[in-house]
């Protein structure tokens, strides 16, 4: 009985140390992985910082002008005006049920008729 | 383990008793031999027991001992804890609008660098470098190269293309140096504001970027605080609306023939500059450099809208007819006597045309009447005037948080005669800034309370103190629309957005003392809308000139008030204020007419 008992503690402290021992190279590991990560982070946060450059640099207001002017026989875009603000009544709102003949091309007429008084473009 | 002695071995005391011996002492001689051996045993025991203590403390101490060598043979670290937190950032902090748009950040470019010693072939190299970079002479270079020192900079920053080439020389002593450059993605656009920057302190591996104007210098400290961690510093600027400002501005500016111009757009409430232009502007990325010679005022750098001070004439009309309502001295319909000319210490005080013996408040201000503004002053009289003028901010810088503010102060008579209260009623013999104007329309047209211009990001209005009465607010507010209805301001009328403003032409002023003949500044104060004031712009145009209807014109009317018209044509909308009843056939033509 008294053998057994020892030969259990010497066992559970073996088992410990054991287990002591994994846990601390695998804090190990996982701190070299969040340095790699942080320095991963610390790259794009740059490349982040460059493209953000590159965005800001590309929707310049000046460049913008230029492609719509460039533009304008495709795409016909004005700078906003006050006429282009309309009142909720002015929108045709689809009816609560369709008619019964619907051709599936109607829908989407109703759904944009609202925008005929900008038409003059 | 030792047999257990017995006390009366019978075999001794048989043979004891034969020959005639007391058997006792056997048995004592036996106890004392049983004494013998429990000490023995109780002995080992004790000093098996000290050896295990002893051992105990050994290790201990062994422990601490050892525990105490590491930590003197080791050097100091702070423990290592994974950090979840990004670390501290040490770049400049970007600069955004009002909607988080990027209007300065950096870029990672590259430094060029020489270190002659290393150099093989300092002819090739100058050579070489003098074709890529068309501004370094070829002369300079050697002169570099052969000097004998054994470092000298390039370039601060250099484009991807230009170092691939330079790398491309083959040349060992031409080295690159990683930099964060300063970055304006949005070219002039809010020019001024921005202000720029420049490298400081320069190392081969980072440099400094300091701000030399503008926002760039103000918060200089507070964009390099690594402490910031990147965090933008957002400004009330809109840069969609900026640009739509300076775009119509700039053609403006061209159409009238003006060598200068400038805008300030301004929430009345929170003060927030939404735009600030100043023509002619410059790209902060190439900073040019400031004048050697000649008036600064004519450099590009100069912001005409935040450092320049004018006589901006007539627009001062509204405060003296607001100040002599708020003091009760007058209804918007009492009568005033406009008969001129009239006669002040040796000086006459004409009107533009003659508008009759006598004249409502309402039409003084309508017709810009000088001769009725000065009977209103003349009734308010210098000191309560001064004490108005003090509490709208025209006597100080504006505070604005740009740099250049703090020497924009406002020029007055140190001398204040009557004269002076008389002129200054309608804007003469007063300079202030643009900004100043518009701050001061901005706290008499939102209610009456004082705001304080801001180019930072607020949400909540500006709780300043009282300048007017809220009734005396919204009576100044219905004069300046008349003005646009019926008045001197027609051309601003834009359709959904009742306009109201102030004009004001004022001739320049000759250094050399006196006015140029026919050198005006033209100046239009406009509030929208008028009903319920949200917005302030001032448009002024320096020496504008343009033919119209047969004639030259050059007064404020005819030349800043289009321009501001088209202004808040464009930027009302994107301001998503909704127009009041427009007819949409009609406010489309007006402003397709317009482009």
């Amino acid at each position: 009985m008294r053998g057994f008992v020892t030969f259990l503690a010497a066992f559970a402290v073996v088992a410990l140390g054991y287990w002591a021992y994994h846990q601390n190279i695998l804090t190990q590991q996982s701190l070299r992985e969040v340095d790699r990560l942080q320095r991963e982070i610390g790259l794009e946060r740059e490349n982040l910082g460059v493209l953000r450059a590159e965005w800001a640099y590309l929707n310049r207001p000046d460049r913008l002008r230029e492609l719509v002017d460039l533009n304008f026989d495709r795409l016909g875009l004005l700078p906003m005006s006050p006429s282009q603000f309309a009142v909720m009544d002015e929108v045709v709102w689809r009816p609560e049920s369709l008619p019964e003949a619907a051709a599936p091309s109607e829908p989407e007429n109703i759904l944009f008729s609202a925008s005929e008084t900008e038409e003059p473009l | 383990m030792t047999r257990r002695i017995a006390l009366r071995p019978l075999a001794r005391i048989l043979e004891a008793r034969a020959i005639g011996e007391n058997p006792d002492r056997i048995e004592r001689e036996n106890v004392a031999l049983r004494h013998e051996q429990a000490r023995d045993k109780m002995r080992q025991r004790a000093e098996s027991r000290l050896l295990m203590v002893a051992m105990a403390f050994f290790a201990a101490f062994l422990t601490v001992g050892v525990k105490m060598t590491a930590l003197a043979g080791s050097e100091p670290e702070e423990p290592h804890i994974a950090s979840t937190a990004a670390a501290a950032l040490g770049t400049r902090a970007d600069i955004v609008d009002r909607r988080g748009r990027v209007l300065a950040t950096n870029l990672i470019t590259n430094s060029l660098y020489v270190q002659p010693n290393d150099l093989i072939d300092p002819a090739t190299a100058a050579a070489g470098l003098a074709e890529i970079f068309p501004d370094l002479e070829l002369d300079w270079l050697m002169r570099r190269f052969t000097s004998g020192s054994s470092f000298a900079w390039l370039r601060g920053s250099i484009s991807p293309e230009q170092q691939q080439r330079v790398h491309d020389l083959g040349e060992p002593g031409l080295l690159f140096g990683p930099r964060d450059m300063r970055l304006y993605p949005n070219g002039a656009v809010a020019a001024h504001i921005l202000g720029g920057a420049r490298f400081g302190e320069q190392a081969v591996n980072s440099a400094e970027i300091l701000g030399v104007a503008g926002i760039e210098a103000q918060f200089d400290a507070e964009l390099r605080d690594p402490a910031r961690n990147g965090e933008p510093l957002q400004l009330s600027l809109d840069l969609t609306v900026q640009a739509a400002v300076e775009e119509v501005l700039e053609g403006g500016m061209t159409l009238m023939n003006a060598i200068g111009a400038a805008a300030v757009l301004m929430d009345v409430n929170t003060g927030e500059v939404i735009s600030l232009a100043s023509l002619p502007d410059f790209d902060p990325n190439a900073r040019p450099r400031p004048l050697l010679v000649g008036d600064q005022a004519e450099s590009p750098l100069f912001n005409r809208a935040l450092q320049g001070v004018y006589e901006l004439g007539s627009v001062f009309k509204i405060f003296t007819a607001a100040q002599a309502l708020e003091l009760e001295l007058v209804e918007p319909d009492t009568m005033i006597d406009t008969t001129g000319p009239l006669r002040m210490a040796g000086f006459e005080i004409e009107d533009f045309s003659n508008y009759g013996p006598e004249n409502s408040v309402t039409d003084v201000i309508v017709r810009s009447s000088n001769i009725g503004t000065v009977r209103l002053a003349e009734m308010i009289g210098t000191e309560r005037q001064q004490e108005f003028l003090d509490s709208l901010g025209l006597f100080d810088p504006t505070g604005i948080e740009v740099v250049e503010q703090r020497a924009a102060r406002p020029l007055y008579p140190s001398r204040w005669t009557n004269l002076s209260t008389a002129t200054i009623s309608y804007g003469h013999g007063i300079s202030v800034s643009p900004l100043h104007l518009a701050a001061a329309y901005a706290s008499l047209l939102n209610g009456g309370t004082r705001v304080q211009p801001t180019i930072l990001r607020r949400d909540t209005p500006q709780e300043g103190a009282r300048v007017v009465s809220e009734e005396v607010s919204a009576i100044a507010a219905s004069m300046l629309r008349q003005v646009v209805t019926d008045g001197t301001a027609s051309l601003g009328e834009v359709e959904g957005y009742e306009v109201g403003g102030k004009t004001g032409s004022a001739d320049k002023p000759d250094p050399e003392g006196g006015y140029y003949e026919g050198r005006l500044l033209s100046t239009f104060a406009s509030v929208f809308p008028a009903n319920d004031p949200q917005y302030v712009l001032v448009v002024t145009l320096d020496e504008p000139n343009i033919v119209m209807l047969g004639e030259e014109r050059r007064t404020a009317g005819w030349t800043a008030v289009p321009v501001a018209a088209e202004i808040i044509r464009r930027a009302a909308p994107l301001l998503g204020l909704r127009p009041e009843s427009v007819d949409p056939e009609l406010a489309y033509q007006l402003s397709s007419a317009s482009e």
